[in-house]
């Protein structure tokens, strides 16, 4: 066996991301309950609001209070194998860059994110949403969702790591995800809201560039603080 | 004998100048808790330490200090010339560490555990060394089984393989032959046994058969050095009295 070398970040987070995605596709836990909660909900809204159809800003607050809550889900999730089963511990011994946990754990929470908004949105619109949004009003919602999922999964990550270091590892992460996520709702319902209107609208540029600002920020807030994060 | 004053030093045939663990007043605290009071230990390259003492005397504290799990809370710990408080990431490649829990995932195969803590340690021909090591431990038939319906001996196997898969220089062993039966244990031999010369840490609550692979003995009692002699000098009555 040749003398082994240290991973670089990119090789250490591929092995995780895909560890991660093989046993959520041998087990399918995470994204079952994610999309289960949504429909859900989008059935008590329905029976809730005493209304077949909802539009403009009711319609945005519906759709994203719901990915926003299975997202929480999501993020509870994120580092339960590796604590029941000593998974942490495991990469933490080896000799790759911290980095490549953040990273490969994000973007799982991304994939998971983005397959239950673009479900939780057909579904949406096919159980609750009053207008019928166009070609490009549809490309304007993907675009809002990548860009708040993408916020998501590195504000969850985080809290994730920070969770998992607690005993009140469930609290904690509703605890400190909601009110990080509360610009990131504002920003992404106000973008929504005219998308989802009668008539339709056309995409706010400014509440997307706060989306993109808020993505960056807390990128490099994860980036700095994740290894002290996860390491005792 | 009073704790955290003791050291030792105790040289044999694969010993070389740089000895592999030294612990200087070593302090590690939970809480208000030290589970770890003021260690002094030095241990030469390739020999072994055994650790004995009752359950929660800081055995497997110790192991999680030296593996860069943990951080101590006071006083130095180095491994192979490497500050464990500043240079831990210098040492992780040459650390084999086997715990309580495998660390292995249920739901991946054996072979897939094994792939994964490779890539993690940067192993690039990886695929002969995790046919050998299941050979030798005779999980290769059934490495394309999932773990979670691996024995409780299964999984210590497959636990010991994880931790001597990048071959390691250092081995901190927690009880490695609990969960084996005797054919187990020795075809586990050639993979943690004193024969392969690595410089080994062991947590053992068997006196004969850890007095019988030390070189060196620690007794901990609430996270103190009660013990700390060459195993020449320690009686099994010794350390039976660590337990009473």
């Amino acid at each position: 066996m040749s003398a082994p070398r240290p991973p670089s970040v990119l090789s250490a987070a591929r092995a995780v991301l895909y560890k991660e995605l093989t046993l959520e596709r041998r087990a399918p836990q995470t994204l079952t309950a994610m999309a289960l909660f949504c429909a859900s909900a989008f059935v008590i809204f329905h029976f809730a609001l005493g209304r077949d159809e909802v539009e403009g800003a009711l319609a945005s607050g519906v759709l994203w209070v719901t990915l926003a809550l299975a997202a929480l889900l999501g993020i509870g999730r994120s580092f339960v194998a590796d604590r029941e089963e000593g998974g942490l511990d495991g990469f933490l011994l080896a000799p790759a860059p911290r980095t490549a946990l953040l990273i490969a754990k994000a973007t799982t929470l991304l994939i998971f994110l983005l397959t239950v908004g673009v479900f939780a949105s057909l579904l949406f619109s096919v159980l609750l949403l009053g207008p019928t949004p166009n070609g490009s009003q549809w490309a304007s919602l993907a675009l809002l969702i990548l860009l708040a999922d993408l916020g998501i999964a590195l504000v969850g990550t985080l809290i994730a790591g920070i969770a998992i270091q607690t005993r009140a590892r469930d609290l904690i992460t509703s605890i400190l995800a909601l009110p990080l996520l509360i610009p990131l709702l504002i920003a992404v319902t106000k973008a929504s809201e005219p998308l989802l209107s009668v008539g339709g609208g056309t995409l706010a540029w400014r509440w997307l560039a706060l989306l993109g600002l808020y993505d960056l920020i807390f990128g490099l807030l994860a980036y700095a603080l994740f290894d002290y994060l996860v390491e005792d | 004998m009073p704790s955290g004053t003791l050291a030792v030093k105790v040289g044999g045939p694969m010993a070389s100048t740089e000895p592999a663990v030294v612990c200087s007043g070593l302090v590690r605290r939970y809480g208000e808790r030290r589970a770890l009071d003021g260690i002094d230990l030095t241990l030469q390259q390739g020999q072994t330490l055994v650790v004995f003492g009752p359950n929660g005397a800081g055995k497997t504290t110790l192991l999680r200090v030296l593996s860069t799990l943990l951080r101590p809370s006071e006083g130095d710990a180095s491994l192979l010339g490497s500050d464990l408080r500043k240079e831990g990431w210098k040492v992780r490649s040459q650390i084999g560490f086997l715990g309580h829990q495998s660390l292995c995932y249920g739901d991946l195969t054996a072979r897939e555990n094994l792939r994964y803590h490779a890539r993690l340690h940067g192993i690039g021909d990886a695929a002969a060394r995790i046919e050998a090591v299941l050979e030798q431990t005779q999980l290769s038939g059934r490495g394309d089984e999932r773990v979670f319906g691996y024995s409780r001996g299964m999984l210590q196997r497959l636990a010991i393989c994880r931790a001597v898969l990048h071959e390691p220089q250092v081995l901190l062993l927690d009880e490695p032959r609990s969960n084996l039966d005797p054919a187990a244990i020795e075809q586990v031999e050639p993979l943690i046994g004193a024969a392969v010369g690595r410089t080994r840490v062991i947590a053992s609550h068997d006196p004969a058969g850890g007095l019988a692979e030390a070189d060196l003995v620690l007794g901990l009692r609430n996270g103190a050095a009660t013990l700390l002699a060459p195993a020449a000098q320690v009686t099994t009555e010794q350390i039976a009295e660590l337990y009473r």
